[in-house]
This record gives structure tokens, C-alpha cells and sequence, in this order.
């Protein structure tokens, strides 16, 4: 935290007549040739997104065909019908890989969503606290002080218990850590680019005060989100299957990582298949994740660095 | 620095104080407490009784009041008779539930567990200590290794050693614990025999749940030493003890890491808070009798006092945690100024 706000809090030297160099995207796409790390994520990402639009494109079996006759059958297992379960069967056997297809979705919702909430909340927080400063800012910083120093994996386990486990329960407890931070950085940059005459000069020309946040301050601080947004959501995916894996996640049949894990807990002696696959799908997802976020970071705000660690 | 001290003390008391109200909301937020509370086949005069009897059907102030300051002290100020006798009443019965009786949060006293029927409390305190081994443990394990391997990555920039330790924090910031836990389970317990599974019956049970609730701190932490070390290593100060002709290796140990180290001991402590504050899912996983364990199972038999108590208790280590390092870093570093 201490690290977190000396970094965050450092001014940035705009070059006025800085010259047109090449775009953010260029960058990012020139920077990404060097980074092989970078190239496995982005492939990786992309599989998993993929995997979670179009399921059954890919899914080899139904993920909720329950069979006992295929109780724990080990990876490579072929039935009288000749379907092959690649990773094995689980203890109602069922198709570990395309349960992990299908709990790609879960995953990719609950963290996606919960960053697009969080940030949403976060980033107009932030640019009002920024803007407006005096009492209003005080006012903000003191709650966001505050709400960092709850710990939140116990917290957001007893919310989730009492509110129920559903699908957006579980993406609005996890936003509710979120958005803070978010709207601590956003708040940190607003604060000196308030500073710059060409926001002067849109107040001089008759700006209106929701024109000069949204449309001249927030382009100004869109890629330190993007950045946040990419270094979160690992994070964010980690714990709902945290939630998942403790029968607090999206309620069963359908298919979570988390909830694999679960279920493979009880058959580690006899089946460690089930809980194997899913948390490496589940590790190479968010790791790709980190990879990218680390990318981002390096091209759109190297200011940043501290923050990641 | 008196002033800075006396703020953050003020500052973690007001954090303190809106944990509590979160953790008296926590019933509240449900909507009908007693409905959430009862077995799910209750009727709603079952219902309405026991909601009476809990005193769920007064204003909130002053049900967060009595959860504060106690019933008996509440209803005193207020003078409120029906409460006075309703109190002698149970006093006089020994069989009346003993969860409507709470001394208050000031006296420690969270109310009584439903399923245990003893002080909700009393539970979590006797759990405590096991999380408090395993959180120490677990930081001793991710400082010896990640300082080594921080220093040893910034040394040998760019070789191999980097590489390794680098692709290493990397996996290990982005795994998740429970699943590192329940491979270590299959490697180390089921298929070596060597360690194990779960529970807690002699030293050597520590070593897989220590391992897996460090994990992500190690690879914090050595992330933060390569990083800092890097710095360092380019000062002029550092070249001045080279140029000096001191060996390698006491340049890097006295006059690199030393100096690197401010922002590492932060760290430290700030992760040791965050394990204090919560090795709920590493507990779950090896059936690690900790607050956490507790928590989990409370959950599961809607023993919300064991909850609140357990948020309560650690929400106040991690804070006070907190609050001791960010004092200790302010007295290491004094070129820092607070205003």
C-alpha cells in the first residue's frame, strides 16, 4: 500500500512541443514482436475467449452428461460408443475437458464484468475526487483509505454467503474491492492534468463541467485504466474460483473451474485428474493474463511499474 | 513524525470502527435476519417469535447499539421495562437461549455461537493461534526464499539464474494457492507418502499448508528485491565500493541490500497482515484448524456469529498490522516527510 502511493502520486513532464511520434498502437504492436511472453498470452487469451463465445464449437461431449458407468475413468478413456475423454471422467462421469470449456465462461463473465463495474465506478469516482479536490476530495480519499485497509478475502467470502451465491452477487462483492483502486490512480493522475492549459482553455471557451471531465480529462487517463483493468482481472478470475472452490461460486450444474477443483478435493487419492486440469487451464489463463497486463503497463505507462508489485 | 503517528492511529481506529459496521450489517443487508437464521422450514410466526426474542424487531440504531455496547447497558440508558423484563426473565430460566444475552462488541462479546451454544468469541480466539503459525510460517518460508532469490536474479542480470527466478514469480503470482495445495497434496502426501494430507497432529503438518499460503508472497517479494536491488546497484555509492576494490559479493550483501531493503521490510509486513487477515481457502484446503477452517464450516451451518466474530477479530490483527508497518517504515526512512 505505502509503495502503491508514492508511485501513484508522481507528476508526469508533458514536452509541449513534443513532436507526433508514432501511435500507442504501434507501439504496443512494435514493443509485442520483442516479448514472446507477451505473443503466448495474447494467443492464450484469445483461445480462452474463444472457448468461452463458442463452447460447443469446441466441447468434444455435453459437459453435464452424467454417467456412473464412467465413474473416475482416467485421461485417454474410450466408452462402447467410442467417444474418447481426453482428460478423463469426473465423480458423476462427466467430460473433464469440455466441463473446462464450458467453465471458461464463468470465469471470463465474472472477471470481465467485475472490471467493467468496478471501473465504471472507480474512474468516475476518481475524476470527480481529482477535479473538484477541497472537501469533496478529502471526503473521497478518507473512504477509499479506509475501504483498502478492510481485508477482503474473508469479507467478500461472508458477503457472498449472506447476499447468496449468483452470478452478480458474485461480480458486485468482487467489484467492491475493486473499484478503489482504480479510482485511487485516476484520481492521483486528474489531479495533474487538471493543471494543463488545454484544459484551461476548454473552461475558457464555455465548457460545460461534465464536457471537460469525460470528454477532455478521461481520453487523458484511459490507458492507465486499460492498464488496471489488465492487471486485475487475473486477480478478479483467481477469486471467484476461490469462491467456486469453496461452494460459494455460481450454484451446480453449471460448470466452474473453481467448482472442478472442489470436487477433485475428495477423489486426490484415487483421481487426481479432476483437480489437475482445471487449475492448470485456470493458472495458464491468468498468467497469460499477467503477461499482457505486463505488456500494457510497459508501453501505455511505464510510470506504473512500481504499482504491479 | 508525533503527529503523523497520532494520525494513522486515529485513521485505523475509524477503520476499525466502520469494520464493525460492516460486520453488524452483515445480517441486516439479508432484509429479515431472523428468516436467515432459522431452519429453512420455519413458519413466519416461528419466524417472528424468534425475531422478537432477538430484538431483530427494534430500530436498527439501536440493535447496532446493543451489538456495541451490550444489551443490559442499551436497555439501562433507555430505561426500556419490556427489556429489563424480558432480561430478569432469562436470567431466572436456565434453559432460555443464551444468544439473546450479548455483553457488547466493547466487551468483547459477539454473542454466542448457535450450533456450539458457547461465546462466538471464546471460539474464534481458540483457532486463532493456529492461523497465526501458519501466516508466521508461511512469511519465514517466502522471505527465505525470495530474498536470495531477488539478490541473486538483480546480480546476475539477464543469465539463466534471472531467467529461472523471474519465470518463477511470474507462475507464481498468477497460481492460484488452493490449486498449488491440492498438487502438492497429490505429489508430496498421496503419491511420495511423504507428508500428510490434512489436519494438524504434529510439527511436520505445517510444511504443505506453510508452502502454499506463501506462495503468492514469495513471488511478490522477490519480484520487489530484483527490482529494488537494480536500482541500487547502478547508485554511485555502489560503484565508489567497487572502485574501492571490496569483494563482489560484500558490495552487493552490505552495500546494495541494505540499502534495498526499506521498501522489502514494508512489504513483509504488509503481506504477514494480509495472511493474518485471511488463509481462509489454504486453510480449507488441508483442513488447517485456523479461523479460517472455522469460518468456512460456520458458513456452511449459517453460524453467523462465528462469522462476525472472525471477521471482527481479524479485520483488527490486519489493521493494527498495518498500522505497525507503516510506523516502522516512516521511523526507517526518514527522508520520507508526512505532511
Amino acid at each position: 500500500m505505502v509503495v502503491d502511493d508514492r508511485a501513484a502520486t508522481l507528476d508526469i513532464e508533458i514536452d509541449e512541443d513534443m513532436e507526433r511520434g508514432p501511435s500507442d498502437f504501434q507501439l504496443a504492436i512494435q514493443e509485442l514482436k520483442r516479448r514472446p511472453p507477451a505473443i503466448f498470452g495474447a494467443f492464450f487469451v484469445s483461445l480462452v475467449i474463444i472457448f468461452a463465445l463458442v463452447p460447443d464449437l469446441f466441447s468434444p461431449l455435453d459437459p453435464l452428461s452424467q454417467d456412473l458407468g464412467r465413474y473416475l475413468k482416467a485421461p485417454g478413456y474410450v466408452d462402447k460408443a467410442g467417444d474418447v475423454y481426453w482428460l478423463g471422467t469426473d465423480q458423476q462421469g462427466r467430460d473433464i475437458l469440455s466441463r473446462i470449456i464450458w467453465g471458461s465462461r464463468i470465469s471470463l463473465i465474472v472477471g470481465i464484468a467485475a472490471v467493467i463495474v468496478s471501473g465504471l465506478i472507480g474512474i468516475t469516482v476518481g475524476i470527480f475526487a481529482g477535479y473538484f479536490g477541497g472537501w469533496v476530495d478529502t471526503v473521497i480519499s478518507r473512504i477509499i483509505d479506509t475501504a483498502l485497509a478492510v481485508p477482503f478475502i474473508l469479507l467478500a467470502i461472508s458477503l457472498v454467503a449472506i447476499l447468496g451465491p449468483s452470478l452478480q452477487n458474485i461480480v458486485l462483492v468482487i467489484a467492491l474491492r475493486t473499484w478503489l483502486v482504480y479510482a485511487r490512480v485516476v484520481r492521483a493522475e486528474v489531479l495533474s492534468i487538471k493543471e494543463n492549459e488545454f484544459v484551461t482553455g476548454a473552461k475558457a471557451t464555455g465548457c460545460g463541467t461534465i464536457r471537460i471531465l469525460f470528454i477532455y480529462l478521461f481520453p487523458n487517463v484511459a490507458s492507465t485504466t486499460i492498464v488496471i483493468a489488465t492487471l486485475y482481472l487475473g486477480r478478479m478470475i483467481i477469486i471467484e474460483s476461490a469462491l467456486s472452490f469453496l461452494g460459494l461460486g455460481v450454484p451446480p450444474p453449471t460448470p466452474t473451474w473453481g467448482g472442478m477443483l472442489a470436487d477433485g478435493r475428495s477423489f486426490l487419492d484415487t483421481a487426481w485428474w479432476i483437480a489437475l486440469f482445471p487449475g492448470l487451464i485456470l493458472m495458464l489463463t491468468v498468467l497469460s493474463v499477467n503477461l499482457l497486463g505486463d505488456w500494457l503497463r510497459d508501453v501505455l505507462d511505464p510510470r506504473m511499474k512500481r504499482l504491479a508489485e | 513524525m508525533r503527529t503523523y503517528i497520532i494520525r494513522r492511529c486515529l485513521q485505523s481506529f475509524i477503520v476499525f470502527g466502520a469494520i464493525l459496521i460492516i460486520v453488524f450489517s452483515m445480517l441486516q443487508i439479508t432484509g429479515n435476519p431472523a428468516a436467515v437464521l432459522m431452519p429453512l422450514d420455519s413458519t413466519d410466526e416461528d419466524i417472528q417469535a424468534f425475531s422478537k426474542e432477538m430484538g431483530f424487531d427494534q430500530p436498527i440504531p439501536i440493535q447496532f447499539a446493543k451489538f456495541i455496547l451490550g444489551s443490559d447497558l442499551v436497555d439501562n440508558l433507555l430505561g426500556s421495562e419490556r427489556e429489563k423484563e424480558k432480561i430478569d426473565e432469562l436470567e431466572r430460566d436456565p434453559d432460555a437461549p443464551k444468544i439473546v444475552r450479548t455483553k457488547g462488541v466493547i466487551r468483547g462479546d459477539f454473542g454466542f455461537s448457535y450450533r456450539h451454544e458457547i461465546p462466538a468469541m471464546g471460539l474464534v480466539l481458540e483457532h486463532f493461534p493456529n492461523t497465526v503459525l501458519l501466516a508466521l510460517v508461511a512469511v519465514l518460508i517466502a522471505v527465505v526464499i525470495s530474498i536470495p532469490a531477488g539478490v541473486l536474479s538483480a546480480t546476475f542480470r539477464n543469465t539463466w539464474i534471472d531467467y529461472t527466478s523471474s519465470v518463477g514469480a511470474m507462475f507464481g503470482q498468477s497460481m492460484p494457492n488452493f490449486w498449488l495445495g491440492l498438487v502438492l497434496i497429490i505429489v508430496f502426501a498421496v503419491y511420495l507418502g511423504w507428508l500428510p494430507t490434512s489436519g494438524y497432529d504434529a510439527w511436520y503438518y505445517i510444511i504443505l499448508p506453510s508452502i502454499t499460503a506463501g506462495l503468492y508472497a514469495t513471488a511478490r517479494i522477490t519480484r520487489l528485491v530484483r527490482s529494488q536491488m537494480l536500482d541500487v546497484l547502478g547508485m554511485d555509492y555502489v560503484r565508489t565500493a567497487r572502485s574501492k576494490g571490496i569483494v563482489e559479493w560484500l558490495v552487493v550483501v552490505r552495500h546494495a541490500l541494505k540499502n534495498a531493503s526499506i521498501p522489502v521490510v514494508t512489504l513483509v509486513g504488509f503481506e504477514l497482515g494480509i495472511l493474518l487477515g485471511g488463509t481462509v481457502v489454504t486453510e480449507a484446503v488441508f483442513a488447517w484448524p485456523g479461523v479460517g477452517f472455522l469460518v468456512v464450516d460456520a458458513i456452511n451451518n449459517q453460524d453467523y456469529p462465528i462469522v462476525q466474530a472472525a471477521v471482527a477479530l481479524l479485520a483488527f490483527v490486519f489493521v493494527f498490522v498495518n498500522l505497525v508497518v507503516d510506523i516502522l517504515y516512516a521511523w526507517l526512512d526518514p527522508r520520507i516527510s508526512y505532511s
